[in-house]
């Protein structure tokens, strides 16, 4: 392989794609790629590398029996052990406001730009999973999560409960898709968050829910009422098509 | 169980064949509930994902008496994941699927584990760097050269997915 010569700038270029710098160092990479065709080069390297790798979908997941015989456990007295490891990685539901804002205003400013918004959507779905990072305002009514993003973002977005339906709200907080600052609200269905994300696509006329998986995740994106939605969960399909239509229809 | 799957994939990308690969998780997942009390960290994935890492590099050593899992397997393509249905499959046919999957098992063992905890598990650098255990600084030039190559085979090959 012939090495071209290459930029000192490229691992900071590098970091910048992976979403590892923040605001002002990552317009400032922008404005050097703007100038520097190497770095370019590499950009589209990297951006290429990674939509084949995932347009591949060469991620392995565990056979069957191998989950299996984990789960049953070899000795039982350690399988409380294996349940409390579960817990880990499960958002911590009811984190302190003021943490989890300032952890995703930090978060919302490192989106993988030049990526699809699937995995815009993916992406921010995972992050919010992050302990702590689910949602700014915690509550189950949305007649304190609608006010909370009063002031917070430039449109009233859609706060539906459809609590009676099984899938209660939990709360929202603001995210950052599409070069845009949207609402993001978390549905629960038994123990599977639902990331609900709306913005306003003013004109937009409404349509038919269309269905995306990446990664094991079910996502829907449809626009309705000149709004724009994306729905994504680790739910199976059927179920999450049973949420976008029960939203869809409630006021 | 969580993060089986992620375990998994990591465990397949090094050890190059499935039955290996689950030996590495079972071992990996008993070291887990063995060492979980001095767990004080806030990423169980990261977390297992180390301990899966750690556990190849050992179970490689003791079959082969050496501390690289190399390439040793003749029939990585045999088992690729099984696409689930969805419209990402219609992006790119099977034998593109296969050299891609053909290049990546190819690099080397040092930058193709960086590509895979960033890739598909899109950890940090930070998080890469714990759980190979190396400098920062070291964890962007692999994932560099890493990807530099894989662009390199591609080109090469020509493969597309549009």
């Amino acid at each position: 392989m012939v090495e071209t010569e290459t930029c000192k700038m490229a691992l900071l270029v590098q970091a910048d794609f992976d979403g590892e710098l923040d605001a002002v160092q990552s317009m400032e990479m922008e404005k050097h790629r703007a100038q520097c065709a190497s770095c370019q080069r590499s950009y589209a390297e990297m951006a290429l590398v990674r939509e084949s790798l995932q347009a591949a979908s060469l991620k392995y997941t565990a056979p069957a029996a191998l989950r299996d015989s984990l789960t049953r456990g070899k000795a039982s007295s350690k399988v409380p052990v294996i349940r409390r490891l579960a817990w880990v990685g499960r958002p911590a539901l009811s984190f302190g406001l003021g943490a989890a804002l300032a952890a995703s205003v930090m978060l919302a400013i490192l989106p993988g730009r030049d990526n699809g918004l699937v995995d815009q959507v993916l992406a921010s779905h995972v992050r919010a999973l992050q302990p702590g990072h689910l949602e700014d305002v915690v509550s189950t009514d949305q007649h304190t999560v609608k006010p909370w993003f009063d002031g917070r973002i430039d449109f009233a977005p859609p706060v539906k409960n459809l609590i009676a339906e099984g899938y209660p709200l939990d709360g929202g907080r603001l995210d950052y898709l599409a070069g845009r600052p949207v609402a993001a609200m978390v549905y629960m269905r038994g123990k599977h968050p639902i990331n609900l994300y709306v913005w306003p696509s003013p004109g937009a006329a409404d349509s038919a829910p269309s269905n995306h998986t990446r990664n094991g995740y079910n996502m829907y994106n449809f626009v309705h009422n000149e709004m724009t939605v994306w729905v994504i969960s680790d739910l199976e399909r059927s179920q999450l098509e049973t949420f976008v239509q029960l939203w869809q229809s409630v006021n | 169980m969580p993060h089986l799957d992620a375990a998994f994939n990591l465990a397949r990308c090094l050890m190059r064949n499935a039955h290996d690969a689950e030996d590495v998780v079972q071992e990996s997942m008993m070291r887990a509930l063995t060492y979980y009390r001095s767990f004080r960290g806030d990423n169980a994935r990261a977390w297992l994902l180390q301990i899966v890492r750690n556990t190849a590099y050992a179970v490689f050593n003791v079959k082969h008496g050496t501390s690289n899992p190399a390439n040793d397997d003749e029939n990585t393509l045999a088992d690729l994941p099984d696409l689930s249905d969805g419209p990402d499959i219609l992006l790119m046919r099977k034998e593109h699927r296969a050299q891609i999957a053909r290049l990546l098992q190819g690099l080397p063992i040092e930058l193709r584990e960086v590509l895979v905890l960033r890739e598909f598990e899109e950890l940090s650098y930070k998080e890469i760097a714990r759980i190979t255990e190396t400098p920062i600084g070291t964890v962007m030039s692999r994932l560099s050269r890493a990807r530099h190559l894989l662009a390199d085979g591609l080109s090469r090959e020509s493969i597309s997915h549009g």
